[in-house]
């Protein structure tokens, strides 16, 4: 799609000046607004733009909150008490950077939930789809160490149970936690260093999702159809249709982002993290920030031996390995047909994997005892087996629906579904409802 | 290269393979500071050992000091905890092994080798860890009267043994010996 030669031409003479020595309005153009993006897309689509939209969010927040607050364990809790109450505006600011932060994760996670749908990480798009699972993966790093600085009982036993972690490697498991703590225990230098990395890493993440932006418009998007795009009457410009639809999905998603941070700002906080960090006291219950939760039950489900491995070690690898497994999917689904639209099994089961999500998330957040650990067994052993058992086999035993030739055809057929009370000349607008 | 090449390495060949190496080397050099300071500083090394008066615990007493960053539970422990801790057969031990650091590795983790050793089996002092993934147990609680951990649910019998739960060792005992009667040096 990007491989069709520029249609930038600039009018103004400092325009062509530019335009003769480094060409970035010329970029631009053809990235943002003659771009051509399939004229199906749904609103499942507009999630890349609000992702881009909280990373700056959360950048710009950040940036000012590290203004105010101090990386000493004696004085962090302090100084972000000091945000809230005596620094202009700085309630609004934090509780915009750390509402914002679980408004990134929702987004994150329809973002991947429309990849897995829509197969948008089959051929050509599996790199794409591989720097998509690196920028999460550095989310996460990032999300975690952030919730660290405000030195409240969540963050120092959360930094205590996730480094802990590192410990069941075999051997050189306590160099690594002690590298990673700089001491013996979570402490000032433990601070100091997730403060620094906190402050790095959002900026990674912006480099990376440049060469996710990059891989994107040299393959370009997929669709609800997942059929490649074939013609000129497949696509429109990427302005104005591609960036109205963006901009009222993330003024959408921006009021619900808003309710939270002005009447239920707490409301996906835990109230313990009021209360500043004690190394001697363990809070009854430890649970990490809610995006993490899925994870978190995951780790705990593994409570026996599997051979060699002890249960601590075999938690920490399938907690690790449910992630790393997103990476494989592009080998891992074996259908031809790229889209769950014309997937009647897999559709089916992946409701069943986003259900089952959700279930683990719930259950990350209830203590690890009793059936709460025998439900997590299961629900782990569904997650593994939506992607190395069912989306391998699926795709060679199921039949798919009859696929239209285009997306074009295929927008023209939904479109005289609906004929009758379609405006004449609908069939030719671009605005159809995914 | 082969034997078989016609081509004799020439002396511009290994000068390309030798500075390529010169530079790989110089490379790891450079980037172990970069890794180094990160490891526990000299601050952090030489704040490991603490002496604690321990004068003011009669049986069934604990005190909790702060080691290396971590809670050491000290507890004079009352005869009946000892007897119990003394009657469980070493083959119900999850971790067999006493995690002593007094004593050598593959010491048994008999009632004795965990306690503070002859004379004075009443005292147990471990660092009050749990060896699942790092919270602090809750003393005198849990199936075996003697620490619960409240994240993940392992359960310590009263020598600090691991018997239920997802921890897979015993809680370490700490480098430490009686200075006098009444004090202990730890670390």
């Amino acid at each position: 799609m990007s491989g069709g030669h520029s249609t930038y031409s600039p009018t103004t003479g400092i325009g062509r000046w530019m335009d003769a020595r480094m060409p970035l309005p010329r970029l631009i153009h053809d990235s943002f607004i003659s771009y051509p993006v399939p004229r199906n897309l749904n609103y499942a689509y507009t999630f890349g733009g609000i992702l881009s939209l909280m990373l700056a969010a959360q950048i710009i927040t950040g940036i000012v909150l590290a203004m105010h607050y101090v990386s000493d364990t004696t004085l962090a809790f302090q100084s972000v008490e000091k945000i809230m109450r005596d620094v202009n505006s700085g309630w609004l600011l934090r509780y915009m950077h750390a509402n914002g932060a679980s408004f990134f994760f929702i987004a994150v996670y329809i973002h991947i939930m429309r990849g897995l749908y829509y197969g948008s990480y089959k051929a050509p798009r599996e790199l794409l789809w591989i720097l998509g699972c690196i920028i999460y993966l550095l989310m996460m790093a990032t999300g975690f160490m952030g919730y660290v600085l405000p030195w409240g009982q969540m963050s120092f036993w959360g930094a205590t149970v996730i480094t802990g972690f590192f410990t069941a490697i075999p051997l050189v498991g306590d160099w690594i936690q002690q590298l990673l703590l700089g001491g013996f225990a979570v402490d000032n230098p433990t601070l100091n260093r997730f403060f620094a990395l906190h402050y790095l890493l959002p900026f990674m993440i912006a480099g990376v999702v440049v060469l996710h932006v990059w891989a994107l418009h040299v393959v370009g998007q997929t669709n609800p159809t997942g059929i490649e795009v074939k013609s000129k009457t497949d696509v429109v410009a990427f302005t104005p249709y591609a960036t109205i639809k963006d901009a009222f999905g993330m003024i959408v998603f921006v009021f619900v982002f808003a309710y939270f941070i002005f009447y239920i700002p707490n409301f996906l906080g835990h109230p313990d993290n009021y209360i500043q960090a004690n190394s001697l006291k363990t809070p009854a219950h430890i649970v990490p920030e809610w995006y993490y939760l899925p994870f978190y039950a995951i780790l705990r489900a593994i409570t026996f031996n599997i051979g060699p491995i002890d249960s601590k070690l075999g938690g920490v690898i399938a907690m690790f390995g449910s992630i790393a497994v997103l990476f494989f999917v592009p080998w891992l689904d074996t259908s031809k047909v790229r889209s769950a639209v014309y997937r009647p099994w897999y559709k089916l089961f992946f409701w069943l994997f986003v259900a089952n999500a959700i279930f683990l998330g719930w259950l990350g957040s209830r203590p690890a005892e009793g059936s709460y650990v025998i439900m997590a067994q299961f629900s782990t052993f569904y997650y593994f087996a939506f992607f190395l058992i069912i989306m391998p086999v699926l795709g060679l035993i199921e039949t798919p629906r009859r696929m239209p030739n285009s997306i074009t055809e295929a927008v023209l057929e939904k479109n005289k579904a609906g004929a009758s009370v379609q405006p004449a000349g609908a069939a030719a607008s671009p605005e159809v409802k995914g | 290269m082969s034997a078989n090449d016609t081509i004799d390495p020439t002396r511009r060949d290994f000068l390309y393979v030798a500075t390529g190496m010169a530079g790989v080397v110089g490379a790891a050099a450079v980037a172990w500071p970069f890794i180094d300071q990160m490891r526990p500083d000299a601050s952090t090394l030489a704040a490991s050992s603490i002496e604690v008066d321990v004068s003011s615990l009669t049986p069934g007493m604990s005190l909790t000091v702060k080691w290396r960053g971590k809670p050491v539970f000290i507890r004079n422990r009352t005869p009946e905890e000892i007897k119990s801790a003394q009657e469980v057969p070493l083959a119900e031990l999850k971790d067999p092994v006493a995690r002593n650091a007094n004593l050598s590795g593959d010491a048994q983790a008999t009632d004795i080798d965990r306690s503070a050793g002859d004379g004075k089996e009443n005292w147990l002092v471990m660092v009050g860890v749990c060896t699942h993934l790092g919270c602090v147990p809750l003393g005198q609680q849990g199936d075996f009267g003697g620490w619960f951990c409240p994240c993940h649910g392992s359960h310590y019998d009263t020598a600090g043994r691991i018997r239920k739960g997802p921890a897979p060792e015993n809680m370490a005992i700490p480098t430490f010996s009686f200075i006098s009667d009444s004090t202990i040096r730890i670390g």
